[in-house]
């Protein structure tokens, strides 16, 4: 079952992230065609060559996304796919435009995540603060569960549902703060070694971690990811493209997904995620084990998200987490490289962009285009990417030749 | 003259029943939990469906439970989840497993902060709203 080693991320372009928007307001579909310009750029590919999109929500369309989009860019495309799956988008993305190249639909699919949230305004189209806007992630339309059940009574978000899970976890098999916190301290020495990164230049300690304001107990604020103004894009081709293109090519050997849940409460058993399947059926395909891999990159948008991620995809020992961190040295130049450009935590989160951080953290690392965060001989990455609340995850294989 | 804009009124959003939904909130209007159980699955469920979840099987009927659980984890929000709720101070976002299994998102109230735990016993507290027609489900501890 699954890919066959045929398709490959070709090029790729990350914006630098920004806390405060430095750079001209544009709209998602401005940002959609420049971004893919640069992704081409860099791969060594034309746009006449691009027959296939894949695209998360957008700004300026609620529906019929993935024509805008074709039409604003002049595509004829074989493939045009919206994904909706939050934070595991852009990696799922990925996979579904190297299944379309491997079934022959697509030679060249752009997967171009828009990450700036602040776009243009008129005075005759000011920005409107909508209510629906607080609630995040959750639908408050009649009819819906969430507005039913869960924004009456708080429960929207995210600080609060991650919150949920690591008392959970805490309660079911410790809790070991420091752990928690060398998570994020590993991955801000690989953004001193990352100069796009928004922290870059700013060391941290475990202690500046404890020391920073409990958000959702027991959660710190340096344990939850900065949101930040940018966009990312990667050029996925088939083998032609490949031997046309100017990069080392990263082949998606393998990718799982589960999507079973919205809300945690509904979890069967919230302390085990669906990065559990996700991970095995990647790993499957890929015909790979775990110690086959040379780095990984996983989603971050909290501590705990990467700790139950590290056992969930069988890095660590179910409960044994913290001990893991513990026991290894996360940064590019340890035992066990992660997030090697400083994940979110420590690159920034540029909005739905942020899982291709991830992705493009794994392709860089084995195009062996890392600079000084680089592992010497990397050639297979381990990646993922999470949605909701732990409720959408899916994992990919990067292999170079 | 200028004007000064006025700051939007953020209410606390309320629960708005279905005809689906409706016999789970009649009863907590008569401060009795009611949810649905799958004969075919052999299990209780929550939230109220058309169908079993999984198997969707079409044997959804509405029964009576005491309403009692434990509590399965919890957050306290140090800063409000939304403006909505920028009236309420810290709240115990909680999730309460019924004894006969499906779990509820909800609040815990009525405890201090220090005494939460994990696994302890927690009993309903219904909160009747009558400008809303609503009656919500809370919980404090059993004892």
């Amino acid at each position: 079952m699954g890919l066959r080693a045929e398709a490959a991320i070709l090029g790729y372009y990350e914006l630098p992230p920004q806390r405060k928007l430095a750079r001209e307001k544009t709209f998602n579909l401005e940002q959609w065609a420049r971004l893919s310009k640069a992704a081409l750029d860099d791969a060594g590919l034309d746009a006449t060559d691009v027959d296939g999109i894949v695209t998360p929500l957008i700004g300026e369309a609620s529906m019929f996304v993935p024509s805008t989009i074709t039409e604003y860019l002049g595509i004829n495309a074989n493939f045009a796919e919206i994904v909706d799956l939050g934070g595991a988008g852009s990696a799922a993305a990925v996979w579904r435009a190297a299944a379309a190249v491997e079934l022959g639909l697509c030679e060249t699919v752009l997967v171009t995540f828009p990450g700036t949230h602040e776009v243009p305004t008129h005075e005759r189209r000011p920005f409107v603060m909508e209510e629906s806007m607080f609630f995040g992630a959750s639908s408050k339309a009649y009819g819906s569960p969430q507005a039913e059940f869960e924004i009456p009574y708080a429960n929207l978000g995210q600080n609060g549902p991650y919150g949920q899970i690591a008392k959970r976890y805490g309660h079911e098999f410790g809790y070991d703060e420091r752990a928690m916190a060398k998570i994020a301290v590993d991955q801000r020495t690989n953004a001193c070694a990352t100069p796009d990164a928004v922290f870059h230049g700013k060391p941290l300690t475990i202690e500046d971690v404890l020391a920073s304001p409990m958000v959702a107990d027991p959660l710190h604020m340096l344990e939850i990811v900065m949101p930040c103004q940018g966009g990312a894009a990667v050029v996925i081709g088939n083998k032609d493209k490949a031997r046309k293109s100017r990069n080392r090519p990263v082949w998606i050997t393998g990718f799982g997904e589960r999507v079973p849940y919205k809300t945690p409460t509904y979890a069967r058993d919230l302390m085990y995620s669906p990065m559990i399947h996700a991970a095995d059926q990647a790993f499957t395909m890929a015909g790979i084990g775990r110690g086959d891999v040379d780095m990984v990159s996983i989603y971050d948008c909290y501590s705990i998200t990467v700790l139950m991620s590290l056992e969930d995809a069988g890095f660590a020992e179910k409960g044994k987490g913290m001990q893991f961190v513990n026991e290894h040295d996360l940064t590019f130049r340890g035992d066990f490289p992660m997030n090697t450009a400083g994940g979110q935590l420590s690159f920034g989160q540029a909005g739905i962009a942020g899982g291709m951080h991830h992705v493009i953290d794994g392709a860089r690392q084995i195009m062996g285009r890392a600079g000084q965060a680089q592992i010497a001989d990397c050639n297979r990455a381990f990646v993922t990417g999470n949605g909701g609340i732990m409720s959408e995850q899916t994992a990919l294989i990067l292999e170079g030749d | 003259m200028s004007t000064t804009p006025t700051a939007p009124v953020f209410e606390r959003p309320m629960p708005v029943p279905t005809p689906l939904t409706q016999p789970f909130w009649d009863a907590l209007a008569e401060h009795k939990v009611c949810i649905q159980y799958s004969p075919s699955l052999g299990e209780y469920i929550f939230y109220p469906r058309p169908l079993a979840p999984r198997t969707l099987a079409d044997d959804l009927e509405w029964r009576d439970i005491p309403g009692a659980g434990t509590l399965y984890t919890y957050t306290i929000t140090t800063r409000p989840v939304s403006p909505h709720f920028a009236s309420e101070g810290p709240m115990v976002l909680a999730v309460v497993q019924w004894d006969e299994g499906p779990k509820f998102s909800t609040e815990l109230i009525n405890i201090a902060h220090e005494d939460i735990r994990i696994g302890m016993r927690v009993r309903p507290v219904f909160c009747d709203y009558p400008d809303d027609d609503i009656t919500m489900l809370r919980y404090e501890p059993e004892n």
